[in-house]
């Protein structure tokens, strides 16, 4: 049952709260038990056709020859769909916000890169004729060594899995294959500790499984403009999307969304909309594109899989003096939002604890799995895991109490956080001595006497000397244009790869695009 | 070519619909039939019905049962006389998949599903088979043997003897979700005895090979003993013999064969 | 396409309608009839968003042969209520917080049903059991489960 504890922190705030605390009837939920919620493919529209995709069956492999003569001629067949037909076949997601390189085409067009890969689209009467005629596409495939691992995919001499980025990690401001995070000397941290720890974490990928798929129906609309309804978790996103990928201004669109059928992060990638309106476009008809279970299993993207290992130095008395952080984030075959996963991670550590030396090195690493995508507190959550599991093994190792120890290691206001940040409004001490009442889980009377606000900043404030590292050598290949995947539009576009590295510079947006700056994206917080 | 479904009222001629069309497929309570069609399977192209009561028939009058191909298994759970099999019917999907699977369509649902199936292997049931040539009853073990040839024939019913009590007969499946799942191991064991020893003992298991199968080493190890702790550990000592599980979502291939032995003990000792 | 003529009535009126060979009886439902009221979660009987009563009895409309219903009596979410009064499964759920999407609600409802109108005081494990085949993903199974037992209990206070 919901208990408020007004008790803590009651001096921070004026107490009177009228909304929290007590039961209110969503506004949605009326439309709910009547059926009459209205979701995208509650939408019945005179002349709808229907919407299928080839998909890929290997990993990894080159496409030789896509050959559609006879799937052309099936019956009900509206039109098929190529790479070439669309646009801007190539697009990454955070683009809209100057965020990394474009690396994942709508159809594929000289490689594919995971099992589910899209590479022709049927637009067809029904749903049968449409898989009718995918049944009569002949695809040459030539298999390519695959790579799954991601440590694996680092090795020299791994495949390439996505020629955007030749080294298979994402590259952040044109030079770093990583994200940083370097305060005080964990060396010298653990020289100093009475014990180390280290351990390995992994992580598997998590499915979302919202119960309803992931799609959309698009229709002309009158004045040359379409109308989409979407299950999107992210509507003008999507939109802007469509309208970068269609090469069209965004006001081409009225994308209608709202009631979604579960998300979870899994509806916020803009898989199904922008065939589904290049359909439309293409045969003037309202055309529908949802995905059957297994395509939402298998292409609709997961919470991505990660890889953590945790090194600790602690003394006898509990305190934490060093944790050195290794992690790769698996991203699949695009980027998706892994890269922000990972800026979002690193902002995590150490983990809610004042520790005085940290130093963490996260990767986003491409492999030949399903791209990875947002997840409820993706970057964050695995990482917490193991950061928790951690924690009970090294008050296991010096004979502390786990509740103890957090609330010995908890960060107080005051102190220095890892990212050099003042510690503020912090509760976790208050948090693990409720959670340890109601529990009936037995803190010592010095322990139950703590406080978030005591004791904090002082020595616990300082920045220990950090040493130097020195910067990495030259520069990445900014942009570069892969050789399987059609180029967009040349004018639009920074220029092709040059054979010399070009200095770091932000890619070049087309006008109408990114305009928005999401400035926790570049790790530089306004605050 | 679009699906085309053609309806018969007597099921000699959805027999013959069936044999002499290769893309012809006989729709059951359509559990599987539809979900392939959902999901764009082309192969199949005629859906194949019939309407015959003959096939929702269930016989209970005398020691042998014989139960139409069409009998749902809601229906099972609802007949008294069927009580040695409701725990089988009962293990099987959600109240909707009892309200619509059927008998016959279990016994060509492939692993993991399958599960009343193991319970007619165990009591050695007999199938009757509808195909070009007329009809003809076969062992059970037999049909499953030669299941990918029988797809063209239409099955009628299936019919076993009763067990002889509550105790003769036993059923287990092991699934990861309850009360709704995938079987990682399903067991069934008829142990007929006779003067405290047990005689023809039939132990059936699913999803531990391509089809249901017989722990043959397992019964071989009961026979003629009485169910003491000696007999049912030498049963389960054996169990994994001659077993070919495969690894799936639910669980591998080295799990099953691990785990085979531990609920076949508690199977025949009769433990929760 | 060739198409088949079919009647059966869709929550207490008759309906006559043409479908495609092959189309299950969700697709007839949403496309031919417009009650948009049962679900696509997967067409496999995975998830029981589309579940609607045949004859009383609880099926899933997305492996159910449209065809196979001619003659018969099809039940949606679309029929539950009485007029402007909702029924007491649909209070109860409001009441219950028992939705979060609503996109398993209709299935969710329609298998409660199944239960009541069999079992009109059911027990928690005969609850579950009623559920068991159908997913949600959002609201954590505890809300409906007490809905549903809400709904029997305010039934017999009635009765
Ligand atoms: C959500 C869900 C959960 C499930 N859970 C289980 C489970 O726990 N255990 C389990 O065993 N199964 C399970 N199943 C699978 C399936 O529902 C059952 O195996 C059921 O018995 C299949 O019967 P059916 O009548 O629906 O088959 P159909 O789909 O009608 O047919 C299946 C196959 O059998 C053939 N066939 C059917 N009847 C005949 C006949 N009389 N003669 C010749 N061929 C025939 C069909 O042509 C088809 O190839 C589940 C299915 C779903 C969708
Ligand atoms: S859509 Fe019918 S069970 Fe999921
Ligand atoms: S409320 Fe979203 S699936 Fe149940």
């Amino acid at each position: 049952m919901l208990e408020l504890r007004k008790d803590i922190f009651a001096d921070e705030r004026d107490d009177n709260l009228k909304e929290i605390g007590r039961g209110t009837q969503r506004q949605d939920m009326l439309g709910h038990v009547t059926g009459t919620s209205t979701y995208f493919d509650d939408h019945k529209l005179q002349g709808m056709l229907h919407l299928k995709v080839l998909r890929s069956p290997h990993a990894h492999a080159r496409l030789r020859r896509i050959d559609t003569m006879e799937a052309e001629r099936s019956a009900g067949v509206r039109r098929i769909i190529r790479g070439a037909d669309v646009p801007r076949n190539l697009n990454t997601l955070l683009s809209l916000i100057n965020f990394g390189k474009d690396d994942e085409p709508s159809l594929a067009v000289d490689k594919v890169r995971y099992k589910g890969e899209p590479i022709v689209a049927v637009v067809a009467d029904s749903p049968r004729e449409a898989y009718e005629a995918i049944a009569k596409v002949r695809v040459d495939y030539e298999p390519l060594p695959a790579v799954f691992d991601v440590e694996g995919a680092l090795k020299p001499g791994a495949p390439v899995v996505n020629e955007t980025y030749p080294k298979n990690t994402f590259v952040y401001h044109d030079v770093y294959d990583h994200q940083k995070l370097r305060f005080g000397d964990v060396e010298r941290g653990f020289a100093e500790a009475d014990h180390v720890l280290e351990q390995h974490y992994q992580m598997s990928p998590i499915e979302h499984a919202p119960t309803e798929t992931n799609g959309s129906i698009a229709a002309p609309d009158t004045n040359g403009r379409y109308v989409v309804y979407t299950s999107t978790q992210a509507l003008f996103f999507s939109l802007d999307t469509c309208a970068k990928i269609l090469d069209v201004p965004s006001n081409t669109f009225h994308f209608i969304g709202g009631t979604v059928g579960g998300g979870f992060g899994g509806k916020v990638d803009t898989l199904t909309e922008p065939l589904a309106i290049l359909g439309a476009m293409l045969t003037g008809r309202p055309v529908r594109y949802q995905l059957g279970r297994e395509e939402e299993m298998q292409f609709g993207s997961p919470r991505g899989a990660e890889r953590i290992y945790i090194k600790d130095g602690v003394m006898r008395d509990g305190r934490i003096v060093a944790r050195k952080i290794r992690a790769y984030f698996d991203s699949g075959a695009y980027t998706r939002l892994s890269s922000y996963a990972v800026v979002k991670c690193v902002a995590h550590l150490p983990g809610p604890y004042t520790i005085p030396n940290v130093h963490g090195d996260v990767y986003c690493v491409f492999t030949n799995r399903t791209p990875a995508t947002a997840m409820r507190g993706f970057g964050v959550t695995a990482m917490d895991f193991a950061l928790e599991c951690q924690m009970d093994k090294l008050a296991h190792l010096v004979g502390i109490d786990p509740m103890e120890f957090r609330i010995l290691n908890a960060y107080r206001d005051g102190d220095m956080k890892a990212h050099r940040r003042e510690a503020k409004n912090t509760a976790l001490i208050e948090c693990v001595q409720v959670a340890a009442e109601k529990a009936k889980w037995p803190l010592r009377e010095e322990m139950r006497r703590m406080s978030s606000r005591k004791d904090g900043g002082g020595s616990r404030a300082a920045v220990s000397p950090t040493p130097l590292e020195p910067a990495p050598q030259g520069a990445a290949v900014s942009q570069q244009r892969t050789t399987y995947d059609r180029a967009p539009p040349a004018t639009i576009q920074p220029p092709p790869p040059t054979p010399t590295p070009s200095p770091p510079r932000p890619p070049a947006p087309s006008p109408s695009h990114g305009a928005t700056r999401f400035s926790s994206v570049f790790g530089t917080r306004r605050r | 070519m679009p699906v085309t479904v053609k309806t018969f009222a007597n099921f000699g001629e959805a027999a013959s619909a069936l044999s002499s069309d290769r893309s012809a497929r006989y729709l059951g309570g359509g559990t599987l039939v539809m979900r392939a069609l959902n999901e764009g399977d082309v192969s199949i192209s005629t859906v194949v019905r019939a309407t015959d009561r003959a096939l929702t028939r269930i016989d209970v009058a005398s020691s042998r049962v014989t139960i139409g191909a069409g009998v749902t298994f809601a229906r099972i759970l609802a007949e008294r006389e069927l009580a040695f099999l409701h725990a089988p019917a009962r293990s099987i999907g959600g109240p909707a998949v009892r309200n619509m699977g059927t008998v016959g369509g279990n016994l060509f649902a492939p692993s993991p599903y399958g599960d009343f199936t193991v319970a007619l292997l165990a009591l050695d049931a007999t199938v009757s088979v509808q195909g070009g040539l007329g009809a003809r009853d076969m062992p059970i073990e037999e049909f499953l043997q030669s299941r990918e040839r029988q797809s063209g024939a239409l099955v009628l019913a299936i019919a076993c003897q009763r067990p002889a009590s509550a105790d003769a007969f036993r059923y287990r499946k092991i699934a990861r979700i309850k009360p709704k799942g995938g079987s990682v191991i399903t067991l069934a064991a008829h142990l007929p005895s006779s003067g405290g020893r047990i005689s023809g003992a039939r132990i059936a298991l699913g999803s531990m090979a391509a089809t249901q199968i017989r722990a043959r080493a397992a019964e071989r190890a009961l026979e003629g003993r009485s169910l003491d702790d000696a007999a049912i550990n030498a049963a389960a000592a054996v169990a994994a013999e001659g077993v070919s599980p495969t690894d799936n979502a639910l669980g591998s291939a080295w799990y099953r064969r691990e785990i085979v032995g531990v609920h076949l003990r508690r199977l025949l000792s009769g433990l929760e | 396409m060739t198409k088949t003529a079919l009647q059966f009535r869709h929550n207490g009126r008759d309906v006559a309608l043409f479908v495609d060979g092959g189309v299950n009886l969700l697709v007839a439902l949403r496309e031919s009839i417009g009650d948009m009221t049962p679900k696509f979660g997967c067409g496999q009987g995975g998830c029981g968003a589309c579940s609607v009563l045949i004859d009383g009895e609880l099926h899933l409309s997305c492996l159910t042969l449209a065809e196979t219903v001619n003659g018969r009596a099809v039940e949606t979410l679309d029929g539950l209520k009485d007029g402007p009064n909702l029924h007491p499964l649909q209070r109860a759920f409001m009441e219950q917080f028992a939705a979060q999407c609503g996109y398993c609600t209709p299935g969710m409802l329609m298998a409660a049903k199944a239960l009541l109108d069999r079992n009109p005081s059911p027990s928690r494990a005969e609850v579950i059991e009623a559920i068991s085949g159908n997913i949600c993903r959002c609201t954590g199974y505890e809300p409906i489960i007490n809905a549903v037992l809400a709904a029997a209990s305010g039934g017999r206070a009635r009765a």
